[in-house]
């Protein structure tokens, strides 16, 4: 069987003899149905197991804020730390300069905070927080036309972060350079909650069951360039 | 049991079933694409809160007011400034791409001094210290040899405070040789001062807004004439009020393009269409009688020196320039020249405007001449809808330059460039002078704001002129075609990061000051021209130190500016609202006491300017400009170098305009290289038929072919200036050509 290369070449009139050897008899049968199987069952745990685990890397955020105790002690819920700035563009993530009123020293015994105030409101270095929900720079979304004029909550799109006690994970993609927030936890595009992904899918999803409005403030017209600008 | 190729082969099946039926190849597919649309090294703004700076923009004579917007220290779009005086919130495209000159990774970042030989490109980084020394240290040595007088400075920037300054520095130190860059400010001020008896540092005031008939000259009104972005405002008031544009040119440039009419002549006959124009409003009894009898002298007679009565001004005009005579010059009929003075004269508020293109040189004076007594005729000065001079706003007087024996003696020398003051510096004469070594050698050249090497005409007689000055002192922030020739680089912030006066907006109706402020801190190791000069005045000590005692400049201009610095820091300009311009008050100080429209001294005629070429040249080239090209100090930067069209720049090369008939019969057509010969020089350039320039004219745009700066606008193009020459004015003495002849052969 190893040399019927050789065979096939230089056989011509022992047919018979080159074609009972070509013919697998039931042991390597057996062993071509194993090695397919073996192919196949490699490739979907590679596939379905290993390649999420290579394909994000994990990062632990600087500080492991508690959302769930900030929105305890805060009078206008997220919106007092997640603001809408005067000019309708959103302040997203706070800056030290807004943690500084009352982190000015260590307030509790988390040593969190200690940690907080010891790298970063004392050396006034702004803390580098892995944002979850950022959208990749080809996405032009607002937040004054989702909260404000729509009245959407926050918890549609970003789930219920603000109960949280700890932050996860932050997963980004490899290639794209994305959190796993955005492009959904499943691969597969499995979803239970709307802000379980935050795609262009779901998206449009939304704005199509709502009927909203799809068009361009200025325009009132459809189009690419509405979100990307 | 044997693994065969058939096992291989059917692992190699599995594996693909597998693969297929994993979310792997899919992810991996979207992950891709979502890549290739946010490629990492693509820059985007940086995110967070914008804040904005109000500022000046000083990359043109416009001086606009901007408003920076920033996240954080990083500067992110530039905008015009809502409300400011000149342009209104609006902007050109080189004002918007101011950020790409501030982060150009091609800035000069620290001072240089030359290690190889010069121009090849080798330099060493020193300290200030080292560099203030050893300017200071070779000028010490030329003024203790009784050799103060040997050097020459140039500066490309308007009228301001660092000017001034500069203008002192070599006043105190003993040079009467202050250069500024001439262009046709010079001739509108030259032309207010002997027709109107302006004071020489008056500018000239235009209240365009409410002129309803512009016969315009040339003027690329909206192709970067005057204060551009204000231009193009007044523009679109003109559309509202109904005003018309008489574009009078040989080629469509875009103003000639939206204007209300467009009348090719032939180059070069402007002033002796103005005076066929004035025959006819003459002849008809067309004119403001009022105002020429009672405000004006020259017009029917003259007195000359000896006292004899001559010709006036209306006997020359109806003498030599008749419709018809103007007709054979102008190329035009002799039934249009009269249609156009009716109308001319059928407005209610008409002006008549010169300075071809941009007014990047000062041109004819001859033609400026005639072109105003059309103002005059029709009564169009310091009245409303009319062009009146400026008064310089007051700056605080400095004290006087202390009396000193050295410096004394040395301004008394006289100019390099023959001028009787640097009011009227003749840039185009220095080159010649070095040259000649006439009436003395050049020793140091210092070169502020300003790119002579590449700006000034005939390239190659100003690069051998540069040969031959043996210390070459720059200012830039870039690497330049005149840094690159320098020998030491003492760089300036750019515009972004310094504090200083703005200069008059050209041709604008009010007096105005803006302040530009230090919007970002400075990038790199550069420090301010004016806190340098104060040095280097500190580094010659004595009298020189004394007459700039300032701490720095930001004291210095503290002082200038006076009670004005509190409005310029709060609102970013100052203007004078109370006095009211044109303000209709008639004060001369001519001789006569009138308006003049002709003296013992000039009468406006007709001189053609003798353009350089032989009738070995059959065609006649043209420069033009464009809102796209930055053709002065300041490079064109990579957006605004994107947006330029495929008839200006094709990949590396430039093209040249041909009228379609002319092209034709010499065997060219769209996009043949051909090779473009003039008396001063050659360039191979791409053919663009152009029906819109007259046949047997060529055009060349401004502001391309560059050798220097960087990757981004070097060797694009060729420059203009390396295939002219200019011709001296016999009034001025300022720059009067406004094209050369030249040929054109396949390449
Ligand atoms: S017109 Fe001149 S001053 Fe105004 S923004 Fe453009 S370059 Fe700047």
């Amino acid at each position: 069987m190893s040399n019927s290369d050789d065979r096939t070449q230089t056989v011509s009139g022992k047919a018979a003899e080159a074609s009972s050897t070509n013919k697998p008899d039931g042991s390597s049968r057996g062993i071509i149905v194993l090695c397919f199987c073996i192919g196949l069952v490699v490739s979907l745990v590679f596939g379905w197991v290993v390649f999420p685990r290579l394909l994000y890397s994990r990062k632990q955020q600087p500080i492991d804020f508690n959302h769930s105790l900030h929105a305890g002690l805060v009078s206008n819920g997220c919106e007092s730390c997640h603001f809408l700035r005067d000019d309708g563009t959103y302040s997203g993530t706070p800056k030290l300069a807004q943690c500084i009123d009352c982190h000015q020293d260590v307030q509790g015994n988390s040593p969190e905070e200690a940690k907080f105030v010891e790298q970063y409101v004392k050396k006034g270095i702004e803390v580098p927080w892995l944002v979850y929900a950022r959208q990749p720079d080809c996405v032009f979304f607002s937040h004054a036309a989702h909260v404000k004029a729509a009245k959407m909550d926050c918890v549609t799109c970003h789930g219920n972060i603000g109960d949280s006690e700890h932050l996860k994970v932050y997963e980004q993609n490899r290639i794209s350079g994305y959190s796993r927030d955005v492009e959904g936890a499943s691969l597969i595009g499995f979803k239970k909650h709307t802000w379980d992904r935050m795609k262009m899918d779901d998206c449009s999803e939304c704005h199509q069951k709502q009927k909203a409005v799809m068009g361009s403030v200025q325009t009132q017209k459809e189009g690419c360039f509405v979100c990307h600008k | 049991m044997k693994i065969d190729r058939r096992s291989f082969l059917s692992l190699g099946i599995g594996v693909a079933a597998g693969t297929a039926f994993s979310p792997l190849p899919w992810k991996l597919m979207d992950d891709v694409s979502i890549w290739t649309q946010n490629w990492p090294w693509t820059p985007v703004p940086a995110k967070g809160e914008s804040t904005y700076v109000n500022s000046v923009c000083t990359l043109c004579p416009g001086s606009c007011g901007i408003s920076v917007r920033k996240v954080d220290d990083r500067g992110v779009k530039i905008e015009g400034m809502k409300g400011h005086p000149v342009n209104q919130g609006g902007i050109c495209a080189l004002g918007l791409a101011g950020l790409q000159l501030l982060y150009s990774p091609d800035r000069i970042k620290t001072p240089l001094k030359r290690s190889g030989k010069r121009g090849e490109g080798k330099w060493v980084s020193i300290s200030w210290d080292q560099a203030i020394s050893e300017v200071a240290g070779k000028l010490k040595e030329l003024r203790t040899g009784g050799q103060a007088h040997t050097v020459a400075g140039i500066t490309g920037g308007g009228p301001n405070t660092l000017s001034r300054l500069f203008k002192r520095f070599l006043a105190a130190y003993g040079s009467p040789n202050f250069f500024n860059t001439p262009s046709i400010d010079n001739s509108y001020r030259l032309a207010l001062q002997m027709m109107n008896g302006a004071t020489p540092d008056a500018t000239v005031g235009l209240d365009l807004e409410n002129t309803d008939f512009i016969l315009s000259f040339g003027c690329g009104l909206l192709d970067g004439w005057g204060s551009p972005v204000h231009m193009f405002k007044t523009n679109t008031a003109w559309r509202k009020t109904q005003a018309r544009v008489i574009q009078i040119e040989p080629r469509l440039s875009r103003t000639a393009a939206k204007a209300y009419q467009w009348i090719p002549i032939t180059p070069g006959s402007e002033g002796a269409l103005a005076l066929g124009i004035a025959n006819v409003l003459i002849t008809e009894s067309l004119y403001r009688k009022d105002f020429v009898d009672n405000y004006t002298s020259g017009f029917e007679g003259v007195v000359n020196a000896s006292g004899e009565l001559q010709k006036g001004f209306k006997q020359h005009v109806l003498d030599n320039f008749s419709p018809k005579a103007v007709s054979e010059i102008t190329g035009l009929d002799p039934a249009a020249i009269t249609l156009l003075a009716r109308e001319f004269a059928k407005a209610k508020a008409p002006i008549a405007l010169f300075g071809r293109g941009q007014g990047k040189l000062p041109g004819s004076m001859d033609e400026a001449l005639s072109i105003h007594a059309l103002n005059m005729l029709m009564g169009a000065i310091n009245q409303k809808g009319g062009i009146y001079a400026l008064p310089t706003p007051d700056c605080q007087a400095w004290p006087a330059v202390p009396p000193d024996a050295v410096a004394d003696s040395g301004v008394k020398e006289p100019r390099l460039d023959g001028a009787p003051s640097d009011v009227y510096s003749r840039l185009n004469q220095l080159p010649p002078a070095v040259l000649s070594g006439k009436p003395y050698p050049l020793n140091v050249l210092l070169v502020m704001e300003a790119n002579p090497l590449y700006t000034m005409s005939n390239s190659k007689s100003v690069q051998e002129a540069f040969n031959k000055i043996p210390l070459v002192v720059s200012f830039s922030s870039f690497m330049d075609e005149t840094a690159q020739n320098s020998d030491l680089i003492l760089p300036n912030h750019i515009y972004l990061e310094r504090q200083e006066d703005a200069p008059l907006p050209a041709g604008f109706s009010k007096p105005v000051i803006s302040l530009s402020k230090a919007v970002f801190k400075p990038l790199h190791n550069t420090r301010h021209a004016g806190d340098t000069l104060i040095l280097l005045a500190k580094g010659l000590g004595g009298s020189v130190a004394e007459a700039l005692p300032w701490k720095d400049f930001e004291a210095c201009l503290k002082q200038a500016m006076g009670d004005k610095m509190e409005s310029l820091q709060k609102t970013g300009y100052w203007i004078n609202t109370g006095a009211v311009f044109p303000d209709g008050k008639t004060t001369f100080t001519t001789p006569s006491g009138k308006f003049e429209f002709a003296s013992s001294a000039f009468c406006p005629g007709f001189t053609p300017v003798k353009i350089e070429g032989d009738a070995s040249y059959p065609l006649l080239m043209i420069p033009y400009d464009t809102m796209r090209l930055a053709s002065g100090y300041t490079a064109n930067p990579p957006f605004d170098t994107k947006i330029l069209e495929e008839t200006i720049l094709l990949h590396q090369d430039g093209l040249i305009e041909i009228n379609p008939k002319t092209a034709q019969s010499m065997g060219l057509s769209e996009n043949d290289r051909v090779l473009l010969q003039t008396p001063r020089g050659q360039a191979n350039v791409l053919i663009h038929l152009e029906e819109g320039i007259m046949p047997g004219v060529i055009a060349l745009p401004r502001g391309l072919g560059h050798t220097a700066y960087d990757a981004y606008i070097a060797g694009k193009g060729v420059n203009l200036n390396g295939l002219t020459g200019p011709i001296a004015d016999p009034l001025s003495g300022l720059d009067a050509a406004w094209g050369i002849k030249a040929k054109l052969s396949k390449a």
